[in-house]
């Protein structure tokens, strides 16, 4: 089994995006600030099998967002240099 | 070691393979879980190097030939997941970190391994010494597959296995506690699965 296999769409992470944010998350017009990829989050690549949930950009594969539940905490980095621009 | 307690053996970390279940696992059988947090990142082997740099009078680094030729040990290790999953005896091959870290004068107190992809961990040093660590790069008498982590990953079967980091290639050594990629995210500093350390605060 490859890693790529495991791999899912942004859609994937709605459900924890939903605990963290009161907007449609997988909407959101997502820049990349390495390589300035612009898509819907939803359209971002998830690895979702680890401890954590890992959002990465769909064309250079940085990493944008990382988020993780631990009992009573949601765990939400983005420090992975990304823009999101949220309508309304 | 011939046989000692379980409660010795939560607080040495040098259980080996004696086939218990530390609290909250199960075992997984004859499967191996792969838990990605990104793309396999594939190193070809004349790429490849190890280097133990950081707080040290002179850093030490060994290409894929070098590291090869190194004296070299089997063991066979049970594993724990934080995410649950337990696999009893799996067999390795690969170089001591107790050999590795000889090349280096330091008194630092912690590591962080480093690993192609961006991945990082923090150990305490003296848990990658005493022969409890090593840098593997065969797995059930194969080449270690790029799934789980080759061409070579760091073992430390006595933490949750998150500590022992895939296409790991390098260590850098530090007097101060530097929380990797899970530790910064929520996951416990140290991972004793013994004192079913997952997360922050347990
Ligand atoms: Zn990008």
């Amino acid at each position: 089994m490859t890693t790529e296999s495991r791999r899912l769409d942004g859609n994937a992470a709605a459900g924890r995006l939903a605990d963290v944010f009161v907007f449609d998350a997988t909407v959101v017009r997502t820049r990349c600030g390495t390589c300035g990829t612009s898509a819907p989050l939803g359209h971002y690549h998830v690895y979702a099998d680890g401890p954590g949930m890992v959002v990465r950009c769909p064309t250079c594969e940085k990493m944008i967002m990382r988020l993780a539940q631990t009992p009573g905490h949601t765990w939400l980095d983005m420090g992975g240099a990304a823009t999101l621009d949220i309508g309304e | 070691m011939a046989f000692v307690s379980r409660g010795f053996l939560g607080r040495s970390g040098t259980h080996r393979g004696t086939g218990e279940l530390p609290p909250g696992q199960y075992d997984v059988g004859d499967g191996f879980p792969v838990l990605s947090a990104g793309p396999t990142p594939r190193t070809a082997t004349e790429d490849w190097d190890f280097t133990i740099d950081g707080e040290v009078a002179e850093r030490a680094r060994w290409t894929w030939q070098e590291f090869r030729s190194l004296p070299r040990e089997d063991v066979v290790v049970d594993i724990h997941c934080v995410t649950k999953w337990s696999k009893f005896r799996t067999a390795w091959s690969g170089v001591s970190l107790d050999t590795l870290l000889a090349a280096v004068d330091t008194s630092a107190e912690y590591a962080v391994a480093v690993s192609d992809g961006g991945y990082t961990t923090n150990l305490p040093l003296e848990d990658l010494v005493d022969g409890r660590a090593w840098i593997v790069d065969r797995y059930e008498g194969e080449p270690l597959a790029a799934e789980h982590g080759g061409p070579a990953r760091l073992l430390c079967p006595h933490l949750y296995f998150w500590k022992s980091a895939k296409w790991v290639r390098g260590l850098r050594l530090s007097s101060t506690d530097e929380p990797g990629f899970w530790e910064t995210l929520g996951y416990h500093d140290y991972g004793d699965p013994w004192r079913e350390q997952r997360y922050a605060g347990d």
